[in-house]
């Protein structure tokens, strides 16, 4: 210590520069501190997702699951090839959808769609080449809406309008004489469905048809013939299997994630005005346009019973059976093709439906509680539908295994389940916690185990859907593209006529039994209702 | 004698290292909020934006209505506490790494504020009432800026030093 005094009072330049040296080295190491926190940081940061991978892989791999890619919306060839000219017959709401799938936007939706900056995602559609040359509807009003859009519409290519000349039609069967027509989308009230189909297949257009098929087992026996035995493409409109957690789930089914599935409960949850299909008034409470000098009413009853024209008939034509089978065409359609494309479960042995009009008090001849139950014993499967329109209460759609249920919506949860064979290891371990989900698929994103807290909550409530680019794909668009794709390119389109054939069957079944009020069964020989 | 030299010398030891303690420790939340955005792929700021209330909602709503902006938002996100948080950390640069780490959280703070009326669809992990956790590191990254400390102990030493130099 003493020594050390003295050197530092010692004030020979040898000395005046070790301090100098020792004050570098202090300012260094001052300078300098916040690296090993850094370091110290990166390590901690590593082992945690070492940690966190490690974790979520293993109960992948334990599920099977690590071979499973998230599906990319793949650039399609359906833009590719000759130009494909498009008749529409109907032209309502459901047909503005279905026109702005195709890539044709009226201009002052275009507008407003700029406006709120909702114009772009839109754009970034892909561009199919298709024209929409021919428009077929019975109300002047919808024609003339038609018309617009097609010849002056903004288009998914940036363009305004066409040189291509746009004709209307007054009856669907001018359009399907006409050669410069290729194809037709069928977007009329369902009693048209059937026939129009049979027709235009026969005159040789390719048909796209919304759901549902048939409102009778001849007719849908018709128009299942007349598209077997034509080489046309037929597509049902069936979007939500578009959806890209659709391809995942069917990997999960196969996989046998979910174990023997022995329940799948199906459900429609709606409690509105316009979700019970009172759809005649405007936002003003007037009703909407429509009159007699307007809409040739007798083309659009068609071969259905006659009656006095109305407002609300025209508007709210679900509502009664001549015209549709209510919630089981409308909705449980949807349903069964979305357990159908997994299961591949057809036509079901027996069906039960009950229920009542217990809300809606008006003229409807539809229930609006309806229950329905399918059995398949030789797949040892039933399948439920739930349906009311007076709660909008959200039940989803579940596959319910004795390992595991899987919740298919928008996105896909997985939850095992507390008493499963498979899964007692893991669930004894802490690997897999039975109180909420254990895997969840969002479009655009994979599969994802489900190993903390946090996920656990964003999983439950659904707030993992992670969007391609913050872009949500139109489902009615792929649906629509994978046709167009199929009739320039061949291949298979995922509802064909053997699907709309199963579909329809069962809806029929569910309609005459709850119309019956009796079990009714399918006999597969005769191939018919009893 | 510059300004700088003055308040290093007017920090006592316990001031100076508490000082340099808080700015360390909010360089690293921030920093490994930047790293667990970017080592995770699916990350994105759209289910942050779409919760936001109040006088940001309409930024918000516009931020994830369209792709583009997103992406520059997220990306900016991500790097930015990257940045922000190395700064605080090394001491490079560590003024400027706070002011723009006060502005970062603030915005945070101002799309999901606890104010009464404003429900989320998140729980929070505590409770709180018009001040927040974020609000208060916001707070305190602007008294760090206010207070700096990595002319002392950071990069900033040396960046002062041949500044100095330079108008020497």
């Amino acid at each position: 210590m003493a020594n050390k005094n003295k050197q530092e009072q010692n004030t020979d330049p040898k000395t005046d520069q070790a301090q100098n040296t020792n004050l570098n080295r202090r300012t260094l190491l001052k300078a300098m501190a916040g690296i090993p926190v850094l370091g110290l940081l990166a390590y901690g940061a590593s082992e945690k997702n070492a940690y966190n991978k490690n974790k979520s892989s293993r109960l992948i791999k334990e599920l099977g699951l690590d071979d499973i890619e998230a599906p990319r919306i793949i650039k399609s060839r359906a833009g590719e090839g000759d130009l494909i000219r498009i008749g529409f017959i109907g032209f309502g709401n459901r047909a503005n959808q279905l026109a702005r799938a195709l890539g044709f936007m009226d201009k002052a939706t275009a507008r407003a769609q700029k406006e709120n900056g909702r114009l772009q995602h839109w754009m970034e559609q892909e561009y199919l080449n298709v024209e929409i040359v021919g428009i077929c509807d019975v109300f002047d009003l919808h024609a003339e809406n038609g018309l617009d859009i097609a010849k002056n519409g903004f288009r998914v290519n940036g363009q305004t309008g066409t040189d291509v000349p746009v004709k209307r039609y007054r009856t669907y069967r001018e359009m399907l004489a006409d050669d410069s027509i290729d194809a037709v989308v069928v977007a009329t009230p369902d009693h048209h469905h059937a026939r129009i189909t049979t027709d235009a297949v026969r005159a040789g257009k390719h048909v796209y048809c919304e759901k549902s098929i048939a409102l009778s087992e001849e007719e849908l026996n018709e128009v299942y013939n007349a598209v077997k035995n034509s080489d046309r493409v037929f597509q049902l409109g069936h979007q939500i299997t578009q959806n890209t957690v659709f391809q995942q789930a069917k990997e999960i089914i196969r996989k046998d994630v979910l174990g023997k599935i022995t329940l799948v409960e199906t459900t429609t949850n709606r409690n509105s005005a316009s979700g019970a299909w009172i759809r005649h008034l405007d936002s003003n409470g007037n009703p909407k346009p429509g009159s007699l000098d307007t809409i040739d009413w007798e083309q659009w009853l068609g071969d259905r019973p006659h009656k006095p024209f109305s407002v609300d008939r025209f508007y709210n034509w679900t509502k009664f059976f001549d015209y549709d089978h209510g919630m089981l065409g409308q909705l449980f359609s949807h349903e069964y093709d979305a357990v159908n494309q997994l299961l591949r479960m057809g036509i079901p042995h027996s069906a039960v439906s009950s229920g009542g009009i217990y809300f809606w008090k008006d003229n409807r001849e539809i229930p609006d509680l309806l229950h329905s139950v399918f059995e398949y014993p030789d797949k040892e499967l039933t399948l439920l539908y739930s349906a009311s329109l007076a709660s909008a209460r959200q039940r989803g759609r579940v596959f319910m295994g004795h390992d595991a249920s899987m919740e298919l919506g928008g996105s896909i949860k997985i939850t095992a389940d507390y008493d499963s064979t498979k899964y007692k290891q893991q669930i004894a371990d802490g690997l897999i916690d039975t109180n909420g989900p254990m895997l969840s698929v969002s479009p655009g994103s994979g599969i994802d185990a489900i190993t903390s807290p946090t996920e656990k909550y964003y999983a439950s409530r659904g707030l993992t859907d992670t969007y391609v680019n913050g872009r949500p794909v139109d489902v009615t668009h792929l649906h629509l593209k994978e046709w167009l794709d199929v009739i320039r390119h061949g291949g298979q389109v995922s509802d064909d006529i053997e699907k709309a054939y199963e579909e329809g069957i069962t809806i029929l079944m569910a309609h005459k039994s709850y119309v019956e009020k009796r079990r009714v069964e399918w006999d597969p020989v005769e191939r018919k209702i009893v | 004698m510059n300004r700088k030299m003055k308040d290093s010398k007017s920090y006592s030891g316990i001031q100076l290292y508490s000082l340099v303690v808080l700015r360390l420790f909010i360089g690293w939340h921030l920093l490994y909020e930047g790293i667990a955005k970017l080592i995770n792929p699916g990350w994105s700021s759209v289910g942050f934006l779409r919760e936001s209330q109040w006088i940001m909602a309409g930024f918000a709503n516009w931020v994830t209505s369209n792709s583009g902006v997103l992406n520059t938002v997220d990306f900016l996100n991500t790097w930015g506490l990257i940045a922000i948080g190395t700064g605080l950390i090394l001491g490079l640069f560590s003024r400027a790494a706070s002011i723009f780490g006060t502005i970062l959280l603030l915005m945070y703070y101002l799309n999901n504020p606890p104010l009464i009326g404003l429900e989320y669809s998140l729980p929070s992990e505590g409770n709180y009432l018009v001040i927040n956790k974020t609000l208060i590191e916001a707070v305190a990254l602007f008294v760090l800026s206010v207070f700096p400390t990595s002319h002392i102990i950071g990069f900033d030493l040396f960046v002062n030093s041949s500044r100095q130099k330079n108008k020497n």
